[in-house]
């Protein structure tokens, strides 16, 4: 099982002014490494399409590498998803999923297929160009090379500690989160859009 | 016997040339089947079939995030499985997503059995988003206004394409 935090510290050392795109739990973590808030877009309550907005990012800018932070209880939501990247390809998108088989957020219930589905198996059927699993932080951190410069789409299989969040909504500190569509607009001015 | 395209594709393409349309988002209904046709031909427009619906508003607000024009192609039907990315994305993010639907079920004329249809202008005025229906080559150019209101108001425009002819089955 890996931190979620520790990861995305490796993943930052690779983003190469890249715009990450993280969702739901992966969020907060996300927020803490970033080195480059102008070019993340946190999506917050979008029902698994964060991959799809990303999808549209990658195809719209061929030559930015695009990384999105999926969940697993996101990506349940939006399955096709994985069909549709596939079809259209794009290079340089790049798939993260944090398996931790929990709806984080809503206080830890267990996601439908926990221990049985392959999220990467999933992916790798659907026709990503690569398909990756870990479940240990060294051994993707000795791969961060190869997995991050890999011809896209490339998806990413974390089996990350679970990130639950149980106290009621309206007690939760803030998250300190852009708003997305603030963060939108500070990434098109990044880009020069 | 051949029948009459009163909408014919070729004015609807027309119109997203003049837009600047860079990307189709789109899923097949049985309304725009010769018009997706056309658009393969085309090179100035990169063609994005989806899964579901609901990705397609989703991908245009990428696709807008990145600086390109996208328009999304998709039935009512699949509009209404689209709710909750037209709130999320589109109108809270405040993108200007212009979305072709197609009218499945309007008669215009006539009793309209088909609940599709029936809840179509409902579902969209509750959604406080802003439509035109074309139904000719006439009613073209509002694709063009739909453009121009999403842009000076950062927000979904629906263009509902009226099915009475079935103009884009030749």
């Amino acid at each position: 099982m890996i931190n979620q935090v520790d990861l995305m510290a490796v993943v930052e050392k690779h983003r190469n002014n890249g715009v990450v795109v993280p969702t739901m739990t992966g969020s907060r973590g996300w927020n803490e490494v970033s080195s480059n808030k102008d070019r993340d877009i946190p999506i917050g309550g979008a029902m698994g399409k964060a991959s799809s907005f990303a999808l549209g990012l990658a195809l719209a800018q061929p030559d930015l590498k695009v990384i999105v932070f999926d969940g697993d209880g996101s990506l349940l939501m939006n399955l096709g998803t994985l069909v549709t990247i596939a079809e259209k390809a794009p290079k340089n998108l790049y798939h993260f999923v944090l398996e931790n088989g929990v709806y984080g957020v809503t206080g830890g219930q267990p996601i439908p297929g926990v221990n049985k589905l392959s999220f990467a198996g999933m992916a790798r059927e659907a026709g990503y160009a690569a398909s990756f699993e870990f479940d240990d932080l060294e051994d993707f951190a000795s791969r961060a090379d190869e997995v991050l410069e890999a011809e896209g789409p490339v998806f990413i299989c974390f089996k990350t500690t679970p990130e639950i969040q149980n106290e009621p909504i309206g007690l939760r500190p803030p998250s300190g989160l852009k708003p997305t569509r603030v963060a939108i607009k500070d990434v098109m001015a990044s880009l020069g859009v | 016997m051949t029948q009459q395209a009163l909408l014919s594709p070729e004015a609807v393409i027309e119109e997203f040339r003049k837009n600047g349309v860079s990307h189709v988002v789109y899923l097949p209904d049985s309304e725009t089947n010769w018009m997706y046709q056309l658009m393969e031909a085309d090179p100035s427009m990169d063609l994005i079939p989806v899964s579901r619906e609901g990705e397609s508003i989703a991908i245009a607000a990428g696709i807008i995030a990145g600086g390109k024009k996208p328009v999304v192609l998709i039935q009512n039907t699949g509009m209404f499985e689209s709710g909750d990315s037209i709130r999320g994305l589109a109108q809270d993010c405040q993108m200007p997503v212009v979305m072709l639907v197609g009218y499945r079920g309007w008669t215009r004329h006539g009793p309209t059995p088909d609940s599709a249809a029936r809840l179509t202008e409902p579902t969209l005025r509750a959604w406080n988003v802003p439509y035109y229906l074309v139904e000719h080559d006439g009613d073209a150019d509002r694709i063009s206004a739909a453009f121009a209101d999403a842009e000076r108001t950062r927000w979904p425009v629906a263009v509902l394409v009226g099915d009475e002819y079935h103009g884009f089955n030749r």
